[in-house]
């Protein structure tokens, strides 16, 4: 970076002014983002990443209990902890993203009020943290998978699990295109804030976290079941499933166009309204 | 040859004033209504001048209005006015942590800012951990900040701390860790605001020091914000003066900082008096009036004249301890030249009633320049002033109209006699 570079500032900003150049430039401050991220939080607790785990363990024993027994929810020939694991990690992948990137704005007012560099990289280092996050507990998931599947309950690993890596881009990029365009639309009028973990709380429900989409559809009233089938954190975390424990039966890489559409979609809105609102935020939040 | 590396070309900011809420939603769509049809911002077109004590019509103020300086390299730029004129506005927009609302910047080279303690410092990471963090937040890279450490730590002076969390500092510590981070970053334009107030004196010189260093060897280029006049005066070449938005005066920095010291003194009125509901003081004494005149009554005080201070007060609360009112004189570099006492009185004020004390200064005794005064009022047994009114009162000596008087400078003038 030793090259003299000309800043110019003038008031406003085109919709599709996009500094991907100076965002390559200050990938390093990334990096040390996602570190600071990952290092600090257990910082002074004595479990430290151990509590990665937890979480997600206990919310699966929960749902097992609530759903399967009491409700009595079938999952087949698959064990119905390792079921609800493996949708409960990958929705808390889409989760965390989402809140993490929704107050971008709000949280790091002060940095942002004091000092320049591409806004971007706070969100962008908020997916890659949880990527970390995600990573542990998939370790903790295949641990358990092993588990089942010496005692036959795991069902059966299909080929097109090759596809997981898009399942991750998916919930990443969704989360992260939600979570641009709600903080936003918060810099001013911060009333949607309101219903963000609120909101995502409730669409945990439709997403068929805890249920395969079938069930949904047979079940539920028609407006809802059609929610559940056009609900693309659905169709990912079903097609999933169908990847991880059905051999990949009645799944097709077509499923998976309609969500990597959507996610375009809204990721690419997400970025455009962030970096329109990057500019002058600081006056308004 | 110039080599002008930053260039402010009409540069406004406007602010909306009060609370966002319900309200504003209409300009909101109002704007963006006219935008969409291409039109101009109606409410660029209106805004008040920022004068933060006067009240205004409009909702809209210009925080900074027309702004045009350019800076060559190497320079050092104070920039220099009271709360509110629109220092800091500026010096956000040069760092571009938000934009103008009108005109252009332009600068060449890295920007570094250093606008409050510990910039962008996590206090969960160590001193070390968020000496790499900051420099990549001020656009350095993870080797460039390799190279470094060693001096930043060193110029800091926080090596036993540096691995320790930094939400174990002191707040002066930050600001040593923060300066060294930007100071070493090396950026072609440094930008510091008002930081150093926090750091001690043995450091605020090395800080200095640094900068100059910076801009005379390095050929960077320093944007200094600050209400220390000395500093100001050491280290910039060059001076701006905001007032109310405005960039009012520029050029060299020891001009403007007396022409600035003058105009403030300005405000401070020679004579007043209060009625007793809206009196300065509290509720044991209040301050009534004065007023500063000189031995000829002239309006003016000038070296060659007896200067004269009265105060009226009055206790509002009797005391059974021996009251004194005191007046501590200090000059325009904040340095306490003398302090006007009733203490030596055989009787000091403790009566509940209205009191006047006046003090006579002798002729040829005060130095040109501007004083402020600070009053004070002591209680014999209590150890802290009762009452205590920083720049209470200011007044400017002023070289004599008849006669030649040259300024020699110092602190005080004494009445000094040449030897045959």
């Amino acid at each position: 970076m030793s090259e003299i570079r000309e800043t110019v500032i003038t008031p406003k900003k085109g919709l599709f002014e996009l500094n991907l150049k100076q965002l390559w430039q200050y990938r390093d401050l990334l990096f040390q983002f996602v570190t600071r991220d990952v290092i600090t939080i257990y910082k002074q607790t004595i479990l430290g990443p151990l509590w990665y785990l937890i979480q997600p363990l206990f919310t699966s024993v929960i749902f097992t209990l609530i759903f399967n027994n009491i409700a009595g929810i079938q999952t087949g020939i698959v064990n119905a902890f390792l079921f609800n694991l493996a949708g409960i990690v990958v929705w808390n992948y889409f989760a965390d993203c989402i809140n993490g990137t929704a107050d971008t704005f709000k949280k790091n007012e002060n940095i942002f009020g004091k000092v320049y560099f591409p806004r971007l990289i706070m969100p962008l280092s908020v997916i890659l943290s949880n990527l970390v996050k995600l990573a542990i507990q998939i370790i903790i998931f295949l641990c358990f998978y092993i588990f089942f599947f010496f005692k036959g309950e795991a069902g059966q690993l299909g080929w097109e699990i090759i596809y997981f890596p898009i399942v991750v881009f998916i919930m990443g990029f969704m989360g992260l295109g939600l979570g641009m365009i709600i903080s936003s639309l918060t810099t001013k009028y911060r009333d949607l804030i309101f219903l963000v973990t609120f909101g995502v709380q409730l669409l945990m429900y439709l997403s068929a976290v805890m249920y395969p989409i079938t069930l949904a559809q047979e079940k539920l009233p028609s407006q809802l079941a059609s929610f559940v089938t056009y609900n693309p954190i659905a169709i990912v975390i079903d097609s999933l499933r169908k990847m991880t424990f059905f051999n990949g039966a009645n799944f097709s890489i077509m499923d998976l166009v309609f969500p990597v559409t959507i996610t375009l979609i809204v990721f690419v809105s997400g970025l455009l309204m962030f970096n329109k609102t990057e500019k002058s935020f600081i006056d308004t939040i | 040859m110039k080599n002008i590396v930053l260039k402010v070309e009409n540069v406004s900011k406007q602010y909306r004033l009060g609370v966002f809420g319900t309200g504003t939603l209409s300009h909101d769509l109002n704007r963006w209504w006219h935008l969409i049809r291409g039109k101009e911002d109606p409410y660029l077109k209106i805004g008040e001048n920022n004068d933060r004590s006067s009240k205004g019509e409009s909702e809209y103020v210009w925080a900074l209005k027309d702004i045009n300086f350019e800076v060559e390299q190497g320079e050092v730029l104070g920039v220099i006015g009271k709360n509110g004129a629109g220092k800091s506005t500026l010096l956000k927009l040069l760092s571009n942590v938000t934009s103008p609302s009108k005109g252009k910047i332009t600068m060449k080279g890295r920007v570094a800012s250093l606008l409050e303690v510990g910039t962008g410092f996590h206090p969960e990471l160590t001193g070390r951990e968020n000496v790499f963090l900051n420099g990549a937040i001020l656009g350095m890279s993870k080797n460039e900040t390799k190279t470094k450490i060693d001096d930043i730590v060193e110029f800091s002076g926080c090596e036993r701390y540096i691995d320790t969390p930094v939400k174990r500092y002191s707040s002066g510590m930050k600001v040593r860790l923060a300066f060294a981070v930007a100071a070493f970053l090396e950026p072609e334009i440094l930008i510091v605001d008002e930081v150093l107030a926090v750091g001690d004196a043995e450091f605020q010189k090395k800080a200095i020091g640094k900068m100059q260093d910076v801009s005379k060897q390095g050929g960077r280029t320093v944007l200094f914000v600050s209400h220390n006049m000395n500093a100001i005066k050491t280290l910039c070449t060059r001076c701006i003066v905001l007032k109310n938005g405005e960039l009012v005066a520029s050029g060299p920095a020891d001009v403007m900082v007396q022409e600035y010291l003058n105009a403030e003194q300005k405000d401070l009125p020679m004579e007043n008096s209060w009625d007793l509901a809206k009196a300065p003081g509290n509720d044991v004494v209040k301050v009534i009036g004065y007023k500063i005149y000189s031995g000829s009554d002239s309006g003016r005080i000038e070296v060659k004249e007896d200067l004269m201070i009265k105060i009226k007060f009055q206790n509002i609360q009797e005391s059974a301890n021996r009251r004194d009112v005191s007046l501590h004189v200090h000059n325009s570099d904040n340095i306490l030249v003398c302090v006007l006492s009733s203490v030596f009185m055989e009787e000091g004020y403790s009566k509940k009633d209205i009191s006047e004390i006046g003090f006579k200064l002798p002729k040829n005794e005060m130095n040109l320049g501007n004083y402020s005064c600070t009053l004070r009022i002591i209680e014999s047994k209590a150890n802290s002033s009762i009452l205590k009114i920083n720049d209470f009162i200011g007044f400017t000596v002023l070289a004599s109209s008849s006669e030649v008087f040259y300024d020699i400078g110092g602190v005080y003038l004494p009445n000094f006699e040449i030897l045959e």
